[in-house]
């Protein structure tokens, strides 16, 4: 196998969540101050390419769309053993849906050149929507395979793929290429060696823009995504109340009630 | 003047905060009752670059030095303080072995140390000796080929766990008669004494080596004879200090979170405590401390990796820092009320390690011992 991509995205640290407030006008999330982190799943994904790297000596290239702080991102994942990474940002990206971002990603793909491997997180933490690999799938044209939980090669051709489904799993043998969508079981990420953050800092972040991509504007950006949103608000999580009336005996035997009621006996 | 860190220095950051975090704290409960070190990290440390991080490339260690040391050591300490406390005595052996070692002592010791393979110590202190380096009771003496050591070591931090130790001896009276040994754990004559039942850095080992007729090849004497005392100063005054600093930095950080942590959460009146300007004042003045011990300490590791001299600068850092650990610890308990006191939250932890940190690497009094010799330096008249 010769390369593998690894699709990554900075995504707000879930730890400082707490500081995330949104602007009651514009609801735009506030999130100064907030550390970014790679999205947790795309650390799995890029541990399971790099497991194929040590076997098989394939690349492995990070591609991400994302404002340029995410530079920070990718020397991690070339620092825990990817060879090189691309970011694809302009401010014309600004707003993409899923599907405009899944555009662009593709066009990122076509730049760097077929993979006969692609690995994503199944999701981000902070949409959750699980949109992207699939229409990235779809876009070029590789068959996808969602909630990776298990990956074991016969050969270096054919794989037997264990995906999570609702009741328990199912195992599927497949041929590269494929994109696969993978889930926290499917491995432990390593730590970032000592030895890697010296080797990512000669490694290259190839940064590419709009121009670079050529891709028409009516497919990205604002102009490109046909997500709508109808309004965002914040919900509060308080635990049901409920004050019980009457004499001692009526409210014992209420109480016994509702124990009974919800099955806590 | 450039106070920031380098893109690498906070991956590096990143990458021990990442593991510190994920793999310590289920060792914590183990350390503190048994007050075993857990030996299971050396190997994961190893392959990090923990345990090799001052060690050069030429000998399997990562070689990033100083600044980088004191990254790891506070991030470790961050999380439990026994941990760097081991990482850094086991890094003054590396030290040791590479600034004064020959070659064929380099290439035997130092790949397995830098691998987190072996473990190493350092001993210096004796019953008789402690802050009197020179007061030391064990002895050396050459017959043939062989060093016949005789005597004890106290206090001696990773005794129990180390595969070798550094070991300073008497060949003759006076400054100039220490010299120091690689001594193999399973020379005949050589054992561990006692294990220390220490109040805080619990899960960092500390006990006793004794020398019973211990006969050691020549070839294991490191640096010349009678140059132990430059092998022993230059360790802990360098690797040591700024060692020592940067554990007490770690356990700075923890107690500054916890503070802030248990302020913002804890009601009283309606509002968080963290309201409160008494308490407020008590998190300035921790902010403060830890703000302060980060320039000292890492100024004395930067300074070393300059290859200048720092003896003063890792003393200052040493002193202030570990005494500032304590005095914040102190105060956090206080802002955490009845709850600072028990066991379940981690401030009294944090009391406890601060204060072994106060004598271990030379004591604050002998550090100010230095310092003094350096504040009156400029005005010294001739006599
Ligand atoms: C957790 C821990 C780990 C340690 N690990 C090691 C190790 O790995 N290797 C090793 O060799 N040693 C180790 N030590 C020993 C440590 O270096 C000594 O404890 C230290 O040097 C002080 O010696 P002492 O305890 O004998 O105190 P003493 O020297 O007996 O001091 C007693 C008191 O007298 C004061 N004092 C002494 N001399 C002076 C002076 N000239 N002026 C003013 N005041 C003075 C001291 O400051 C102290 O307050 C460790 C100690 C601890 C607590």
């Amino acid at each position: 196998m010769k390369r593998i991509i690894v699709c990554v995205k900075p995504v707000p640290d879930p730890k400082h969540w707490d500081q995330v407030s949104m602007d009651p006008i514009t609801q735009i999330l506030r999130r100064e101050g907030i550390p970014t982190i790679m999205n947790p799943l795309d650390r799995h994904a890029l541990e399971e390419a790099l497991k194929i790297k040590e076997t098989q000596g394939t690349e492995v290239v990070l591609l991400s769309m994302a404002p340029p702080f995410a530079t920070s991102i990718l020397r991690e994942g070339l620092a825990r053993g990817a060879d090189w990474a691309v970011l694809l940002s302009d401010p014309a990206f600004a707003g993409s849906d899923t599907l405009a971002t899944a555009h662009i990603l593709a066009a990122g793909f076509q730049w760097i050149g077929e993979p006969e491997l692609v690995f994503c997180g199944n999701s981000s933490i902070d949409g959750s929507t699980a949109h992207i690999p699939s229409q990235l799938a779809e876009f070029l044209d590789l068959p996808n395979v969602m909630h990776v939980v298990g990956l074991d090669w016969l050969d270096e051709n054919h794989m037997i793929i264990t995906q999570k489904i609702e009741r328990g799993h199912t195992k599927l043998k497949a041929s590269p290429p494929i994109l696969l969508s993978v889930r926290k079981e499917l491995n432990k990420p390593r730590y970032i060696p000592f030895t890697g953050i010296m080797a990512a800092e000669s490694k290259e972040i190839k940064v590419l823009s709009h121009a670079n991509l050529g891709l028409d504007h009516t497919l990205i950006g604002l102009e490109g995504s046909p997500t709508k949103m109808a309004g965002l608000e914040i919900r509060r999580f308080e635990r049901e109340r409920e004050r019980l009336e009457g004499s001692l005996e009526e409210i014992v035997q209420s109480l016994v009630d509702k124990i009974q009621l919800y099955g806590i006996i | 003047m450039d106070f920031r860190f380098s893109e690498k220095e906070d991956l590096l950051r990143k990458s021990v905060r990442e593991f510190a975090e994920n793999e310590i704290p289920t060792k914590i409960e183990a350390m503190e009752e048994t007050g075993e070190f857990p030996t299971e990290l050396l190997e994961p440390m190893g392959k990090l670059g923990i345990t090799g991080v001052i060690t050069p490339p030429e000998y399997g260690g990562v070689g990033l030095g100083y600044v980088a040391r004191t990254i790891v050591l506070e991030e470790l300490g961050r999380v439990c303080a026994a941990m760097p406390m081991a990482m850094q005595v086991h890094h003054m052996a590396c030290a040791n072995i590479n600034d004064y070692g020959t070659d064929a002592q380099r290439g035997k010791y130092l790949p397995p140390l830098a691998k987190g393979e072996t473990m190493g110590c350092v001993a210096v202190t004796d019953p008789t000796g402690g802050s009197d380096v020179v007061g030391m009771k064990t002895t050396a003496e050459l017959k043939g080929d062989k060093y016949v050591l005789n005597g004890r070591k106290c206090f001696i931090t990773n005794s129990h766990t180390s595969d070798f130790w550094v070991v300073i001896a008497k060949t003759e009276e006076g400054a100039k008669g220490l010299s120091a040994f690689i001594v193999d754990k399973d020379t005949p004559g050589a054992r561990v004494g006692r294990k220390e039942n220490k109040f805080g850095l619990r899960g960092a080992n500390t006990g006793e080596l004794v020398f019973d007729d211990c006969e050691v090849p020549r070839e294991n004497l490191l640096g010349q004879e009678g140059g132990g005392l430059a092998v022993a100063i230059k360790t802990i005054s360098e690797t040591g200090r700024t060692g020592m600093a940067a554990v007490g930095l770690g356990i700075l950080t923890a107690v500054y979170e916890e503070a802030c942590k248990f302020a913002s959460e804890r009601t009283l009146y309606g509002k968080p405590i963290s309201s409160l300007q008494a308490i407020q004042f008590y998190l300035a003045e921790i902010f403060s401390q830890l703000e302060i011990c980060r320039l000292l300490c890492y100024r004395a590791s930067w300074l070393r990796d300059q290859n200048m001299r720092c003896d003063n600068e890792a003393a200052l850092a040493k002193y202030y820092t570990c005494e500032a650990a304590a005095n914040a610890a102190k105060k956090a308990i206080e802002i955490h009320g009845a709850y600072g006191i028990m066991r379940e939250y981690r401030i009294q932890r944090l009391l406890r390690d601060a204060m072994v940190t106060i004598p271990s690497g030379g004591t604050a009094e002998i550090a100010k011992v230095v310092l003094a010799r350096a504040a009156l330096a400029p005005f010294k008249t001739k006599s």
